[in-house]
């Protein structure tokens, strides 16, 4: 099949490529980028491993193929801490013990980072209904939720 | 877990798109948002040896008001039919229906044409479609042309599109300033796909009673159904719980092919259909403004 010139930004790099129409960004990203960051759990889109931000807003990376991907700007996990210094999201996972195996994390914070972006001071509710797509197999659901709870905090503290 | 080979075309405007479907035929699919496709490629329950990916087609995504309807591109991206202010003051029950569709990192990229093109009989936008009378607009090498709702959606994944024909956009006419709107649904989690859900719109007469009222049921058969030995039910009769609860049992009248999977049997689905009726009622009466 024909390859696919593209022209996108990972985590401020500005990368051209030449992919193969059926893959995926989420491939991409993990293959020829080698961010291994970003989990590929069900690859159909129901885990929300996958998930990134693109253009700032959260999508799943295995549901978007890398050429519709051709302009635009990701930002992965690897891309969030900056010189060394965790996100306040990424800091908040640590201290509220949101992680166990790990797998879910970096779909969950891309995701919690989405959210806290458009809404800095989310509901229980809320946060629950914006971290339903993506699956924690260790059930570590309440830490998860408490993470985004202490990291709004801090990040209106900061502000 | 990964798609099988295929051609990508990004095609610049809606001629070049028809050109390219008309010349690949069948083989050839369409690329919308890619959220329910690309994990049917995944799958491989859909092998394309093309995708036509529209998203670079100027004049797809636009939104707006004409005549007493709201026009939307088949293009326009869920999540903006989530916070769109023109959508939030002339018809908040797209934007609430579009609040149950998937999770936000769906919607995010998830179109209105793309969902309902695919018509999966458990999605929300075609049961809003068919409740409001909406009229679906199609290109193709003959023209345009236009669909009611109720003659578009065919059955499972299966509507009035032919090959080489592409939605471009649905016309929504406004519920008139007495109705009030409704949409309730029973799932799993936030986000899931309904294993029963109901789209009402219920219009007030001058004397409290109802004038007209649509039903629309999904998640409960091969295609979205509109009740309406339940709307019969409704017409003439006071807004009151006793009537919504009488329309409400008269609803699974609708169903003759009933959905049955691992998610929710035939049995239980029907048992929930009354449930969410009533829900999409009694949301639709608080809603009526007075006149």
């Amino acid at each position: 099949m024909e390859r696919v010139p593209i022209t996108v930004t990972v985590n401020g790099r500005r990368i051209s490529a030449v992919v193969e129409p059926r893959m995926t960004l989420a491939d991409f990203l993990r293959e020829e980028l080698g961010l291994t960051g970003t989990k590929l759990g069900c690859e159909h889109g129901v885990c929300g491993s996958c998930t990134v931000l693109w253009d700032g807003a959260a999508v799943r990376s295995c549901l978007v193929l890398a050429a519709q991907a051709d302009g635009a700007t990701i930002t992965t996990i690897e891309g969030l801490a900056t010189d060394g210094t965790l996100h306040p999201v990424q800091e908040a996972f640590w201290e509220a013990h949101a992680l166990q195996c790990g797998f879910c994390t970096p779909g969950m914070v891309l995701t919690a980072v989405a959210l806290l972006a458009e809404n800095p001071n989310p509901s229980e509710e809320e946060i629950r209904e914006a971290l339903s797509g993506n699956l924690c197999r260790c059930t570590g659901y309440q830490n998860i939720v408490r993470a985004v709870q202490l990291a709004a905090r801090h990040e209106r503290a900061d502000t | 877990m990964k798609p099988p080979a295929f051609a990508y075309e990004r095609p610049q405007s809606l001629h070049e798109a028809l050109e390219i479907l008309a010349r690949e035929g069948a083989e050839a699919r369409p690329l919308a948002g890619g959220q329910s496709l690309i994990p049917m490629l995944a799958l491989r329950l859909a092998r394309p040896t093309l995708l036509v990916d529209l998203g670079e087609i100027a004049g797809l995504d636009e939104l707006s008001l004409d005549d007493g309807t709201l026009v939307a591109g088949a293009m326009v991206r869920q999540r903006r039919l989530e916070r769109d202010p023109l959508v939030a003051h002339h018809l908040p029950l797209l934007a609430a229906a579009t609040r149950l569709v998937g999770h936000p990192a769906i919607r995010n990229r998830g179109t209105l044409g793309g969902s309902l093109a695919h018509a999966d009989p458990s999605a929300e936008y075609p049961a809003v479609a068919l409740a409001l009378e909406a009229e679906l607009v199609i290109r193709g090498p003959g023209g345009e042309r236009s669909v009611p709702a109720r003659e578009f959606f065919l059955g499972p994944f299966t509507t009035a599109l032919a090959d080489g024909e592409l939605l471009t956009a649905v016309r929504f006419p406004l519920p008139s300033a007495a109705t009030g709107w409704g949409i309730a649904e029973v799932a799993r989690r936030h986000g899931d796909f309904a294993l029963a859900g109901a789209v009402t719109l219920v219009e007030r007469a001058a004397d409290g009673t109802c004038a007209r009222a649509a039903i629309a049921l999904f998640g409960v058969a091969t295609r979205p159904v509109r009740a309406t030995a339940a709307e019969q039910a409704l017409v003439g009769q006071p807004l009151t719980a006793e009537t919504f609860h009488e329309a409400a049992v008269r609803a699974t009248e609708a169903i003759d092919e009933p959905l049955s999977d691992v998610h929710g049997s035939a049995v239980y689905r029907k048992q929930i259909v009354p449930v969410v009726v009533r829900r999409a009622l009694e949301a639709a009466a608080q809603r009526v403004q007075a006149t």
